[in-house]
């Protein structure tokens, strides 16, 4: 009997894991531009609490970048959205990445000076990362729209651009 | 028309063209594009004399800034900027806001 158990119980997780591969791959353009305007707001908003809090001029610099950067995406998501009368639609994602962004910003407020800079420029890089792999393997693959997919490209440039930025940076705040 | 004025105005004309055949080239305009955080190609003939228009077609704030020192331009979006070519030499430059942004500059004398 348990001999049938055990792959029953592996069969079962990969239709679970299949079942979430497909409810991801299954994004349409109005989750997808949510999920792209969600992630280009939290690096907004990281990028103020530094510009806020600390006074390494290579990080604030390096904020600066973050905030007009990504600000400069977004109002172009926006205009696309608003051309294409799509509505952005919330979904797992966005509200995933918005709650453990919060919960970031929350602790990052607790730290000062060195530490603050560190934790900040380090969150950085993992972040990019992040959102790096989301736009290769899920968001610019799953796009419909001709639009909406060049913009995502060049937002994977930009986040790629970004990353590098700010593991150089991670190398010198020490 | 009387002969005369028509031969002196073909002679002045041979003259005319005799001169431009003469001097230097004319200085050109040679322009650069950046889009999509890179920097399109840089003129393959470029003179001292010669201008160079940085032309941002981009959606964010870049900069042309030569690792030497000789120049730092500042390139909000959508701007086109003259730079006046005024030295010769190879110049590696990058933007400063992007620095996986590079791109090289070839003036000759």
């Amino acid at each position: 009997m348990l001999k049938f158990i055990a792959p029953a119980a592996a069969i079962s997780a990969l239709i679970v894991a299949g079942a979430a591969y497909a409810q991801a791959a299954k994004l349409n353009d109005a989750q997808i531009a949510h999920i792209a305007y969600t992630a280009g707001n939290i690096d907004v908003a990281a990028g103020k609490q530094a510009l806020a809090k600390s006074k390494d001029k290579a990080v604030r610099d390096f904020a600066s970048e973050m905030v007009r950067d990504h600000t400069a995406v977004n109002d172009q998501a926006l205009a696309l959205v608003k051309k294409l009368n799509v509505t952005p639609q919330d979904n797992a994602t966005s509200q995933a990445l918005s709650k453990e962004a919060a919960a970031k910003l929350a602790s990052y407020a607790k730290l000062e000076g060195k530490a603050f800079d560190k934790a900040y420029v380090a969150n950085e890089v993992a972040y990019h990362k992040t959102v790096n792999g989301a736009l290769k393997t899920q968001l610019i693959p799953g796009a419909q729209n001709a639009e909406l997919k060049s913009l995502l490209q060049t937002g994977l440039k930009l986040f790629t651009d970004h990353q590098t930025h700010a593991e150089h940076l991670a190398a010198s705040v020490k | 028309m009387s002969p005369i004025p028509w031969r002196v105005g073909l002679i002045a004309g041979a003259a005319l063209v005799a001169a431009s055949a003469c001097s230097p080239a004319a200085p050109k305009t040679y322009q650069v594009t950046l889009h999509d955080l890179m920097f399109g190609p840089t003129p393959p003939e470029a003179h001292v004399g010669d201008t160079l228009e940085w032309a941002n077609n981009d959606l964010f704030l870049h900069s042309a800034t030569a690792s030497d020192g000789s120049f730092d331009v500042e390139l909000k979006p959508g701007a086109h900027v003259a730079q006046p070519l005024t030295k010769a030499g190879t110049f590696d430059f990058i933007c400063k806001y992007h620095p996986g942004m590079k791109g090289r500059l070839v003036v000759s004398p």
